[in-house]
């Protein structure tokens, strides 16, 4: 008896849960983390569509997501890599303490 | 009420708890292992769907990499201020109302949406085998993504050489 509308909601909560995060957050690790839980929610989509409303015709939706996991992992290395060059430098992490691009 | 169903509710309570947790948590540490538990619901719902190998991508690659990552990443910077700093009342209640009002709309639009189809059964084995995914990864037929693998794999080993780059000592 699970409907499409339960699977729906549920990685519409999950997307607002991390958009709340992405606006209330300060530290830029923390607005990462959200960003992961939209990109997640996004994900549960593809394979939610793919599932209820085109079984056994396609796999674009599989693909999709398998295909967003990989970018995800790549983005968020990148990210700390950047991350952890900002502590470096500065030794602090707050979104409104980084405002000068050149160091 | 079959086990199949029992496991989605638990799912669902699972992912609700922890994506909630994970934005209103003050440790940011505390933060990632709510990610992680939202990570590895998710994984389930894959499991439900019967997308058996896209699930255990998610464990390996979320679960197993990218948490792992985040927690490495924070444990390292991590100074004299671990919390997360305090936002103001106006702000904290100007992005919650924002949050609500548009979760407000997707849960309207996907209510009136009314897809017409059926509810989910309890999945069996033969949704998506291996060898279909790995025929697909590799054809440039109908239902090729030899492309975007490619481009995938180009991207993996950028990110690789662009993560040294940045992260080196100089």
């Amino acid at each position: 008896m699970i409907q499409i509308n339960c699977l729906l909601i549920l990685s519409a909560i999950m997307m607002f849960a991390g958009i709340f995060g992405f606006l209330t957050r300060r530290s830029t690790l923390a607005i990462l983390l959200s960003i992961e839980l939209m990109l997640n929610a996004a994900d549960i989509n593809f394979a939610v569509f793919n599932r209820f409303l085109f079984s056994g015709q396609n796999n674009d939706g599989f693909f999709f997501t398998l295909f967003s996991i990989a970018i995800t992992a790549a983005e968020s290395a990148i990210a700390i890599a950047i991350m952890i060059n900002i502590y470096r430098h500065l030794k602090d992490l707050s979104a409104d303490k980084l405002d000068k691009m050149k160091w | 009420m079959d086990s199949h169903n029992i496991m989605f509710f638990i799912l669902a309570a699972l992912i609700l708890f922890s994506s909630i947790a994970c934005v209103l948590t003050k440790s940011i540490l505390r933060a990632a292992t709510y990610l992680f538990f939202a990570l590895v619901g998710t994984a389930g719902i894959y499991f439900i769907l019967g997308y058996t190998f896209l699930g255990a991508v998610q464990l390996m690659v979320y679960a197993g990499g990218v948490v792992v990552l985040y927690v490495f990443a924070i444990l390292l910077t991590r100074g004299r201020k671990d919390q997360l700093s305090q936002n103001t009342k106006t702000k904290i209640f100007a992005s919650a109302l924002l949050s609500l009002a548009g979760l407000g709309i997707f849960v309207f639009a996907i209510l009136k949406g009314n897809f017409a189809t059926n509810p989910l059964a309890a999945p069996n084995e033969g949704i998506l085998s291996m060898n279909d995914v790995g025929s697909s990864m590799l054809s440039t037929g109908d239902n090729g993504f030899l492309l975007p693998f490619e481009a995938v794999s180009v991207l993996l080993l950028a990110c690789i050489v662009a993560a040294l780059v940045i992260a080196r000592k100089r």
